[in-house]
């Protein structure tokens, strides 16, 4: 009853081929976006800024990159950390020589960078599947870990050896740096996430996702149809590496301020298939459920015992945060595989009939 | 001009110009290369039998020599504590069978690697607020292990007597579970289920004791790893890094290959020392933590399935 489709016809191709064809996502998408852009930066403080939105939006997108090359193309991969690595010390490189530059156009340029790297890391791919892929794309984490350690030159020699933002100003108003509200910045993060998602909501939809999904389910058989396994698999390795590396160059730029190499280890680029698996393999708005799934369950954790008035030190409160972490991940593989997007649609169906069985 | 002869024709010179120093980098990846091997075999052994692509075995090694570890500073006795880890070990295969393995059966392999790296998750917290995080030593007196060193040429050429009993007693262990393998009616079983998981069952091989038995097999080879490599360095959580390291052999050797695992092992291991020690410094050293992924990744244009992997037939 709430999200009945019925009644609404197309009458020209171009409605019919609308992004969201129903009526009650292209509102309910629209409301979201406006709430999100109008209200949130208003109402939410800064904790709720910092700690929750800003890390979850940074993480959507990386998930969202990850899940077009996994959930759509089927290509495992391991390296999201480091094509990470690749879109935040390429975007503070392109500061360095362009500092007039606005800097939204640097870090959107910046995954360019990530995307050529993910291009090169993506040719076994045409050899090797499964498994052995995803070993292969190790070897892309590992060494640009290796690399931003050592080479001097990415982060300006500076002693440190971390990379540093800058105070950077779009319409005189701060939005990177020590000096950037909290709001700016998330309204910066929002404005790119909500563009590339819309973006890659498109791509999959069209010519190139189809080629993806049918590599995916079934390569050789794509390959008699006429789909080139060559390009379509660099495409996805591409795009996929494109949207890591400008969620890198957001997660230093404006969340992080500061980074060392160490932030985008190993561990990022499985939080982030946790993300992908957790939200739903194959579906855009899994990539956003799974982020939040990751990133609040840890704060929640870490808040539940004060609020419940338990006296718990925070050591054990890190200790259990795993176990509850690692239990979590396997009991939602064993009672829902297809992710959180799966009981969204699940949801959906319910709605669309209720409050009749079916 | 210069830079070719450093990378082409002075490591060769080196190599030559002072071989017990050679020698003595082999040995060092040698004994490296027995650890990775055993690792792999861990993961060989699950994957075939099962199909999953073990994450957790890393995660098993630093649990094992943990608990080894923290009852023997519990004041529990080595010849007390060793059992009692097997028994752990045995526990952990249950449940994992039980509780997870079970549940999942069908689901595609991302999901299964997934779930083993929840497991390693859950390990990882469940190793730490029980021993707590920070890094032990190993028992090796306890456990009656040699310790000193022997050296030939004039102290030249040192082999720790630590490193020489771990490839003894790796070599046991691998001898003792191919006769295993070989002759015992649940080692037959097991080979059955890594060749086909549908007809074993068919002849009426339990599926869920055949897996059982396998990560309880893992578990054990973790501890011996586990003791091993806490006593070249410590017991700690960051020992587990060295699962990632094993993931190369893997693909040198074939994930379906058991001697693949233990060859591939051994080449990843003094290949990596040797590139090291004779051309890292080049490049401004530590490449040790990707160059086993490179010769892998250069290897799997050759030759996808790996060394000795099965070869990898595809129908429409």
């Amino acid at each position: 009853m709430f999200y009945r489709e019925a009644g609404q016809f197309k009458t020209t191709y171009i409605a019919d081929q609308e992004l969201f064809p129903v009526k009650q996502d292209r509102w309910g998408l629209l409301i979201i976006i406006g709430f999100s852009f109008v209200v949130i930066p208003v109402v939410a403080n800064d904790y709720w800024l910092q700690a929750i939105l800003i890390p979850f939006l940074i993480f959507s997108l990386a998930a969202l990159g990850l899940n077009l090359l996994t959930g759509y193309a089927g290509q495992l991969s391991l390296g999201t950390g480091g094509f990470m690595a690749v879109g935040a010390y390429s975007c503070y490189k392109l500061i360095t020589i362009f500092p007039n530059t606005n800097v939204i156009v640097l870090i959107l340029l910046s995954g360019f960078v990530a995307a050529g790297f993910g291009l090169i890391f993506g040719i076994p791919s045409l050899r090797i599947k499964g498994f052995y892929l995803a070993v292969a794309t190790l070897a892309a984490q590992f060494f640009f870990e290796w690399l931003f350690a050592r080479v001097g030159w990415f982060y300006n020699y500076n002693d440190s050896g971390a990379i540093e933002v800058p105070v950077r100003k779009v319409f005189d108003i701060a939005v990177t740096g020590p000096i950037a509200t909290t709001e700016a910045r998330y309204i910066v993060v929002l404005s790119i996430v909500t563009t590339l998602a819309l973006i890659a909501t498109n791509i999959v939809r069209g010519r190139i996702g189809r080629a993806w999904m049918a590599i995916r389910d079934m390569d050789i058989a794509a390959e008699l149809i006429g789909i080139r396994p060559l390009y379509t698999k660099l495409i996805a390795f591409g795009i996929s590496s494109y949207y890591a590396g400008v969620a890198g160059a957001l997660y230093v730029f404006t969340y992080l301020g500061a980074a060392e190499v160490e932030v985008f280890d190993i561990n990022i680029s499985f939080e982030i298939l946790f993300m992908v698996i957790i939200g739903g393999l194959g579906s855009i708005s899994g990539a956003f459920f799974g982020s939040a799934f990751i990133v609040l369950i840890p704060i929640l954790i870490t808040n539940l015992p004060l609020i419940l008035g338990i006296p718990i030190n925070a050591a054990t409160v890190e200790h259990f945060n795993f176990m509850i972490v690692g239990a979590l991940i396997v009991l939602f593989l064993i009672f829902e595989p297809h992710g959180l997007a799966k009981i969204w649609s699940i949801m959906r169906e319910k709605l669309r009939v209720w409050p009749f069985p079916y | 001009m210069e830079i070719l002869t450093q990378i082409f024709i002075q490591p060769f010179f080196d190599m030559i110009g002072d071989p017990i120093l050679f020698l003595q980098v082999i040995w060092e990846g040698f004994v490296t290369g027995i650890l990775y091997s055993l690792i792999a075999f861990g993961f060989v052994l699950i994957f075939k039998a099962s199909g999953v692509f073990n994450f957790a075995q890393g995660i098993m090694v630093v649990f094992a020599a943990l608990t080894l570890v923290g009852l023997h500073e519990n004041g529990v006795p080595a010849y007390v504590a060793l059992p009692i880890t097997i028994f752990v070990m045995y526990a952990l295969a249950f449940s994992v069978e039980k509780f997870v393995l079970r549940s999942l059966v069908n689901q595609p392999d991302i999901i299964l690697f997934m779930a083993t790296i929840g497991i390693t998750y859950f390990l990882i917290g469940l190793g730490e607020s029980i021993f707590g995080g920070e890094p032990k030593v190993m028992i090796t007196e306890e456990l009656l292990l040699p310790y000193g060193s022997i050296t030939f040429f004039d102290d030249m050429l040192i082999l720790q007597e630590i490193d020489i009993a771990a490839s003894i007693i790796a070599a046991i262990s691998l001898i003792i579970l191919g006769l295993f393998m070989g002759k015992t009616r649940i080692g037959i079983a097991l080979r059955a289920v890594a060749d086909d998981h549908q007809a074993a069952l068919s002849v009426g091989v339990s599926l869920n004791t055949i897996w059982v038995v396998v990560w309880f097999i893992s578990g054990i080879i973790a501890l011996i790893t586990g003791i091993m490599w806490g006593a070249k360095s410590d017991v700690s959580f960051a020992l587990s890094i060295i699962a990632l390291k094993a993931l190369p052999v893997l693909i040198l050797g074939g994930f379906t290959s058991i001697p693949g695992a233990i060859v591939g092992g051994l080449i990843i291991g003094v290949g990596e020392k040797i590139g090291e020690f004779y051309w890292g410094h080049l490049v401004g050293g530590s490449i040790e933590g990707w160059l086993a992924y490179m010769i892998a990744l250069v290897f799997l244009f050759f030759r996808p399935q790996g060394l000795f992997g099965e070869k990898i037939i595809e129908r429409v």
